[in-house]
């Protein structure tokens, strides 16, 4: 990975471009919990973003805002210039974002193919008539989908278990299953909620390179939540440091690792 | 490849054709590849050359494809300045791409030289420099990385064709092109140059060279060994016709292409009979595409057969119950019928009953379920098979047979023949192909298709005036006409009783055990035997966790008393079988203990097709040997120094006593 990342730093493939995605003045209440507080930072095209911090600093509840989940009380999201009002998980998706959970949202009784074709739904026209029918329009998109799915699949080397139930596969596979089915609606913008969760070195290595590769292959712009600092630092571009629903920090993982009220966040301060 | 690799043989060294040295024909005769291929395709026209499982899907190139592809590549090459005589070098699995690339290479006249795709740089540059390499076809980015990192160390490496485009995007090198840009390339190309490609096809002749094999270096540095065009066609064509091998047939190609028993049967003797080569999607899915093929023969290796086998053994495990009494009853019938048919023994008339019923409840759906239902002949080469496994096999109803041979004497050297499978034999010498034993007891060759020589100052095997080839091998020739084949002249050695010590032999009835990958036995000028061993940690975990035993990872597993329990009840066996005949009885294994780490071609201990290294293993292992000679429970290793791994030290390795066979107990 070293050699690759050498190259990258030297001419990207995709060079990082103006912000599509602002985030302005935002604050979330859940009642009398003040879940964020005024927060503001913007994403850039083609970007590693990164949000960080302790437990319970705010980090879902930021991807859920930018995901249409919560609509925050306070503070508007824009996308690429465009103002967005009522955002709804639906119309996220339509305008090009996709995500994965932090507790892996999968069709356990479906097969890796299955699921994955699932994260086309978007992409498809055929109505429930045409389905039902087997109409040409739906043939057609059935083997659209099946040969994005697969391309997928080969991006992700999970060639070997793509008739395997979900259910049945370890859990670092499951998340990487996640991702294929995010990718699978051809996303600009992807949110990944602790994609590294739980998992080993050697399986948070694998999806360290699965993440690059998604962003220097397809140019997707990435916003992914960690606890991991050390992953966080390696990958992204920029990182947003979350601490008790505030910001405490935002810019490159070095800059952001020499910050005072960062590092006194993680590691704790002596009161 | 029984042995290959250097030894202390002398004699006159053949000088290697390099390039420049290289004769210009005018018209070239014998046949060359670049002409098979060309008759392939008018008289094979629509069969299937190769087939490739891309995307879910099996993906046919017919033999008329094949040649246009290949006279489009001819072309881009020659525009990229690829002369005769010149050296390509191959890095990546088994693709039609690879091979496409091989045969394009041959049809100008050039040499292919296909690495070991996990090679890493600092061994594959000596190779590419020694060989001059200008052009290389390499899979993936890993590979283009390998190479561009080397790329100051071999200057005349000037093109690198790269077959996925996965994140190789941001690459500017002005060496980097496409397999896809470069086919784009050979069509204009070959609208421009007319008929470059035909005439050097033409020009081409059956003794030019056409592979540079590296031998693996079992006993030292690897050898760059150049074999011809006609010695190969001659050696793929007597093999072919001795199994009735037609173009209707076809193979599963997932050794790597470096090897070269590999692209014989991915290339050769496909080239030479016609018949289609099935490139599995990866490694993983090896055994799902190969149900999916079900190909009539391949070659494989006793390492793959041993995983193959303790995987069927695992499942049937899990799966419990009556269906694991029935496989097993079923296997100790196989072991016994397949025994006793290998020694030329009867087989009664209610044996053969069973065998028939178990035929249809285990066998033939096992057969099935391996991919090898239809399977005309299987060959395992690279190194002696376990008899056990070879039985196996055998009596499940795959006709597995032994094939020997070098690098440098052709690979195609000797096959058992139909009707004549014996577990001490290799069988019989192929059509065109004459062996004799010298006075020190070494396997000679003499045939069309002999190496060349090697390139550069390889100083290993060589060729006599009388045309007779050392191959380093020590072996006998039966007054039935088989060749039996003891093992590499180096390894044999003397205990200090001054009993002689075969270490394979021993060591690959320890690896028949499902929880053993590996093992070196140790015992040369030593008083008795010793053994370290190499769990295989899939199923020794796989056992700890039915057995709720915690474990951390393989230097945790490998530490365990009752990992060393479980092994030593597996030596006991082995000591048992040693002990009851005189010959191996001085060889039973007295004390054993588990290796902390996976061996690895990584850190030279192994080779790369698998082979153990044993200086390089003496020198890795001392302690731990002295200390089980010395005779003390315990031994002090410098661990690895693992990737990202911060805890690099000293591992205490435990040395246990094997238990002994009875017998010896009371020689004792």
């Amino acid at each position: 990975m070293n050699v690759t990342t050498a190259i990258q730093a030297a001419t990207r493939a995709f060079a990082i471009g103006g912000p599509i995605l602002e985030l302005d003045s935002i604050s979330l209440r859940f009642g009398g919990v003040k879940a964020l507080t005024n927060i503001s930072f913007n994403i850039c095209e083609h970007e590693i973003r990164a949000i960080i911090g302790p437990n319970g600093a705010g980090k879902s509840s930021m991807i859920n805002v930018i995901n249409g989940i919560y609509t925050p009380q306070e503070g508007e999201v824009r996308f690429r210039g465009e103002r967005l009002g009522a955002m709804t998980p639906q119309r996220a998706a339509r305008m090009g974002i996709s995500r994965t959970f932090q507790n892996i949202a999968l069709f356990k009784r479906m097969s890796v193919l299955d699921n994955i074709m699932a994260g086309r739904t978007l992409q498809t026209r055929a109505t429930f008539l045409d389905v039902a029918f087997r109409t040409p329009r739906s043939r057609r998109e059935e083997l659209e989908s099946r040969e994005k799915a697969e391309e997928i699949i080969e991006f992700l080397e999970i060639e070997d278990v793509r008739k395997t139930q979900v259910a049945k596969l370890p859990y670092g596979l499951q998340k990487r299953v996640e991702l294929g089915r995010a990718l699978a609606a051809e996303p600009k913008l992807l949110l990944l909620d602790e994609p590294m969760a739980g998992m080993n070195v050697e399986e948070k290595q694998d999806m360290c390179r699965f993440i690059l590769d998604v962003n220097e292959n397809y140019g997707t712009t990435i916003v992914l939540i960690e606890h991991d600092m050390g992953v966080v630092m390696d990958i992204s571009d920029r990182v947003v440091v979350l601490d008790y629903g505030k910001k405490i920090g935002d810019g490159p993982p070095e800059e952001v690792k020499r910050n005072q009220e960062v590092i006194d966040a993680y590691l704790g301060v002596a009161h | 490849m029984q042995s290959v690799g250097t030894g202390a043989t002398t004699g006159a060294r053949r000088s290697a054709p390099r390039g420049e040295a290289l004769p210009q024909h005018a018209a070239g005769s014998g046949e060359t590849f670049a002409r098979l291929l060309r008759s392939n395709a008018s008289r094979l026209a629509d069969r299937p050359a190769y087939r490739e499982k891309h995307r879910g899907i099996w993906r046919t190139t017919t033999w008329r494809a094949l040649a246009r592809d290949v006279d489009i590549l001819a072309a881009a090459l020659a525009g990229r300045g690829l002369k005769r005589g010149d050296h390509v070098a191959f890095l990546g699995e088994n693709r039609p791409r690879l091979y496409a690339g091989v045969a394009a290479a041959h049809a100008l006249g050039a040499v292919a030289m296909p690495l070991f795709p996990d090679a890493t740089g600092p061994e594959i540059a000596p190779m590419l420099r020694l060989a001059g390499v200008t052009h290389a076809f390499v899979e993936d980015q890993e590979q283009v990385d390998k190479l561009l990192a080397i790329l100051p160390e071999c200057p005349a490496l000037r093109c690198i064709v790269y077959d996925r485009e996965r994140s190789m995007r941001p690459y500017r090198n002005p060496e980097l092109v496409s397999y896809a840009a470069l086919v784009e390339e050979g069509r204009a190309a070959a609208e421009r140059s007319g008929d470059l490609v035909s005439r050097a096809i033409e020009a081409g002749d059956g003794g030019d060279a056409a592979f540079v094999f590296l031998n693996s270096g079992a006993s030292g540095a690897s050898h760059a060994a150049v074999l011809s065009h006609g010695g190969l066609i001659a050696r793929a064509r007597a093999a072919a016709a001795a199994e009735r091998l037609s173009p209707a047939d076809s193979t599963i190609a997932y050794l790597p292409p470096g090897w070269m028993g590999q692209a014989i049967f991915a290339y050769a003797q496909p080239m030479a009979v016609g018949y289609c080569v099935c490139c599995p999607e990866s490694s993983e899915t090896l055994l799902s595409d190969m149900r999916e093929i079900a190909p009539t023969c391949f070659l494989t290796t006793p390492r793959m057969l041993d995983t193959i086998f303790s995987q069927v053994a695992l499942r049937m495990e899990a799966a419990g119950g009556v269906n694991l009494a029935l496989f097993n009853r079923a296997v100790a019938l196989a072991r016994r019928l397949g025994r006793r048919r290998l020694a030329g023994e009867p087989v009664g008339a209610a044996e053969r009953m069973s065998a028939a019923l178990y035929d249809a409840v285990v066998y033939g759906p096992l057969r099935d379920a391996l991919g090898m239902s239809r399977v005309k002949v299987a060959y395992t080469s690279g190194d002696a098979v376990d008899p056990s496994i070879l039985a196996f096999f055998r009596a499940l109803g795959v006709n597995l047979k032994q094939l020997y041979g070098t690098t440098e004497s052709g690979f195609l050297v000797a096959i058992q023949r139909d009707g004549a499978v014996r577990p001490d034999t290799v069988g019989a010498p192929l059509d065109g192909v004459e062996t004799r034993i010298s006075p020190d007891g070494e396997i000679l060759v003499r045939a069309e298709g002999l190496f060349l020589g090697y390139l550069g100052d390889g100083d290993g095997r060589s060729v006599d005036a009388e045309g007779w080839l050392r191959t380093g091998d020590l072996g006998s020739l039966g007054a039935d006409g088989q060749l039996r084949v003891a093992d590499r002249a180096g390894d044999i050695g003397v205990l200090a009783c001054g009993a002689a010590f075969a270490p394979r032999p021993i060591e690959n009835r320890i690896k028949a055990s499902p929880y053993v990958r590996e093992a070196v036995v140790v015992g040369d000028g030593r008083d008795g035997v010793i053994a370290l061993i190499d769990v295989n940690t899939t199923s020794v975990g796989r056992w700890a966790d039915t057995h709720e035993i915690a474990f951390s990872g393989h230097r945790d597993l490998a530490g365990q008393d009752r990992v060393y329990d479980l092994v030593a009840g597996v030596l006991a066996d082995i000591n048992a079988e040693l002990a009851r005949d005189p010959a191996t009885a001085p060889c039973v294994v007295r004390r054993f203990a588990l290796l902390p780490e996976e061996l690895s071609a990584d850190d030279g201990v192994l080779t790369r097709t698998g082979k153990i290294r044993r200086t390089v293993f003496a020198q890795r292992f001392a302690p731990l040997i002295e200390a089980a000679y010395a005779g003390r429970s315990s031994a002090s290793l410098a661990a690895r120094e693992a990737e990202g791994s911060m805890a690099a030290g000293v591992d205490e390795v435990k040395i246990r006593d094997a238990a002994l066979a009875p017998a010896d107990r009371r020689a004792a």
